[in-house]
């Protein structure tokens, strides 16, 4: 890889969000609405590319920490009556504490074992909610009232419904944790994470604790997406068990592998690109999971390095 | 009814249960052991079994019992051609490597399932059995078909320990398994080995799907808990072990039979599965695997 001119990669991140800035004022109504999600679902595939990119540790349970930011938000919201600000955070220490956990626990395997505990654990943490439906909604899932969703900003109150508000709070979310994650893939931190997904065990003879850089990597991973989540609960206004579902753990999975993994601005792409395809598919077919299989079958025989990769690896060497 | 009956009762479908449980994480372990890949479409492979033994069954007119044995032959073998040319198109090209194998097999699993909505429809259709004697006993009547089961599950299960230990091709099967390099230098054709057995690993969900489906009905999602159980079957018994296979399928098929008879299923399903989340933590090889080479 080529040392990338630190001004240039920063230039192309900033034009990005620049740029999303810009289409908030011209995009038609249904699309701005769409973006909005998109770039909140970005951060999750965000959070996942930080684990399975630069890591190279492939998790199949992720919708568990994305849940956990939903659930830790829009709960603390519904039952505790907590501000936006204080529900925000109660979903970033869930997706935290449980990924946490979680890492200490999976970490102690590899390989397909680890996708398999992943799997599993976000497998039970789907049947808890299930099973506490009382206060999680169930299946049926819970709306998180209009009048909660008020950020309150000194004298000014910012509804969260309002279209713009809603816009603006996506990309400021999306845009630190974009430069959140160039930051880290260009620190030196970044650097052993890349070194522990190439050759693990010369890494820890160069003397370095892989255990805990790894487990120190899910933790920062699970509380992106968890912040995700969260934000999902607070700008939407719906939790729902069905984010905790397999699926949920495949989507993020999807979008960077689509994108390019180990690619900053790959998660955004894979996740636009997906999101449209089957946006626009939609119109003719209800059978959209068909369109994700065999988008995930052509992509690893393919494809493996998704968009953005094979971009960098043509044309563009310096592409953080 | 009192509790010994109840209990006998639940022992009784935990058994059924095991029996079909038994068969399908066999097929996944067969998998495992000789290829060293994990497929998440193991489900969707039992799924279409059932799909077409409700389709190959309705097709056919006359005793039930002949349309049934016409979908316990022609189903299975449906289903491990459609294995057979996915594992050529797709996992041979990704020269079986574990990781890109899951994906692409998680993409399998989608399509499969929503070609079976699409063609099938979201329906839960029964299967007639192929005789209705119900088995008196003194305190309840018990269906004869479901014994049935267990005893046709055994007679499959004994025939593929005999093909394995005991036939050429169980021993090029186990050489593969061991070291797929010296076999391919000793002149087994590998890649052979791997087609057949992806084929057959299908064949023995889809055979299990065509037994169980006259009891439970057919339905296109029907792929995921078999898919599920199966996962932790295979991890409890040791992966690629076929009598660590057959002692954890009866072990979760009894417990699930029975703890869901006085428990909520939700919850018996959430232990079992951090049970087994745990036991793949500290003691990956299984609970009756040796440590791996």
């Amino acid at each position: 890889m080529k040392e990338a001119s630190p001004a240039k990669a920063y230039a192309l991140h900033l034009g990005v969000i620049v740029l999303l800035f810009a289409l908030s004022f011209v995009l038609p109504e249904y699309h701005h609405g769409l973006l909005a999600r998109i770039m909140v679902l970005a951060v999750f595939a965000m959070g996942y590319n930080m684990l399975f990119g630069y890591v190279g540790l492939l998790s199949l349970g992720h919708a568990m920490f994305f849940s956990a930011g939903l659930y830790g938000a829009g709960l603390a919201v519904i039952h505790l009556g907590w501000s936006v600000p204080a529900a925000f955070a109660a979903g970033l220490a869930c997706g935290a504490l449980l990924a946490l956990v979680i890492g200490v626990l999976a970490l102690r395997t590899s390989g397909v074992a680890f996708m398999i505990v992943t799997m599993m654990f976000a497998q039970v943490f789907y049947l808890i909610i299930l099973y506490f439906a009382a206060w999680t909604g169930g299946d049926q899932g819970l709306v998180v009232p209009q009048s909660a969703r008020v950020l309150v900003l000194g004298d000014t109150s910012l509804g969260l419904t309002n279209p713009t508000v809603r816009y603006m709070s996506a990309l400021v979310l999306f845009s630190i944790v974009l430069l959140v994650t160039l930051a880290v893939a260009r620190s030196k931190y970044g650097r052993v994470l890349v070194a522990i997904r190439e050759n693990e065990e010369r890494t820890k003879m160069l003397g370095y604790d892989t255990f805990s850089n790894k487990l120190a990597a899910v933790v920062v991973s699970g509380t992106i997406c968890a912040a995700s989540g969260a934000a999902y609960a607070l700008l939407f206004g719906y939790v729902g068990s069905t984010f905790a579902s397999v699926q949920y753990s495949i989507l993020p999975l999807l979008w960077v592998l689509l994108g390019g993994a180990a690619t900053t601005l790959g998660p955004l792409i894979g996740t636009l690109f997906m999101y449209y395809v089957v946006d626009i598919t939609s119109g003719y077919t209800s059978a959209y999971l068909l369109i994700v299989g065999i988008a995930l079958i052509l992509l690893v025989l393919f494809f493996p390095k998704g968009i953005l990769g094979t971009i960098r690896q043509r044309w563009l060497g310096w592409l953080p | 009814m009192h509790f010994g009956p109840h209990l006998l009762l639940a022992a009784l479908e935990g058994l059924v249960t095991s029996a079909v449980l038994a068969l399908t994480a066999l097929g996944l372990s067969l998998v495992f052991g000789v290829m060293r890949v994990v497929n998440v479409a193991h489900g969707e492979f039992f799924m279409l079994g059932a799909v077409l033994a409700w389709a190959i069954s309705t097709a056919i007119s006359g005793h039930p019992a002949l349309g049934f044995l016409a979908a316990l032959v022609l189903a299975p073998l449906i289903v491990g051609l459609i294995a057979l040319v996915s594992e050529r198109l797709v996992l041979r090209r990704l020269n079986y490597n574990p990781e890109a194998t899951i994906v692409a097999t998680i993409g399998m699993l989608y399509i499969i399932q929503q070609l079976a909505l699409t063609f099938y429809g979201p329906e839960a259709r029964p299967v007639e059995p192929p005789f209705s004697y119900r088995i008196l006993l003194p305190w309840f009547g018990y269906s004869g078909y479901k014994l049935s089961i267990i005893a046709a599950s055994a007679l499959l299960l004994v025939a593929t320990w005999f093909v394995l230990t005991r036939t050429k091709i169980g021993l090029v099967m186990r050489a593969t398994q061991y070291d797929s390099e010296t076999a391919q230098a000793f002149g087994i054709p590998v890649d052979r080995v791997y087609a057949g057995v992806f084929a057959l690993g299908a064949m023995l969900a889809a055979v299990a799907a065509v037994l169980i489906v006259p009891i439970s009905q057919a339905h296109y999602l029907m792929g995921q808990d078999p898919l599920l159980l199966s996962f932790i079957v295979v991890i409890i018994g040791g992966l690629g072990s076929l009598r660590g296979t057959v002692v954890a399928a009866v072990l979760i098929g009894l417990s699930d039979g029975i703890i869901s008879v006085f428990f909520s299923p939700t919850l018996a399903k959430i232990i079992a599965t951090l049970l087994v989340a745990m036991v793949l933590v500290f003691r990956p090889q299984g609970l009756f695997g040796t440590a791996s080479r």
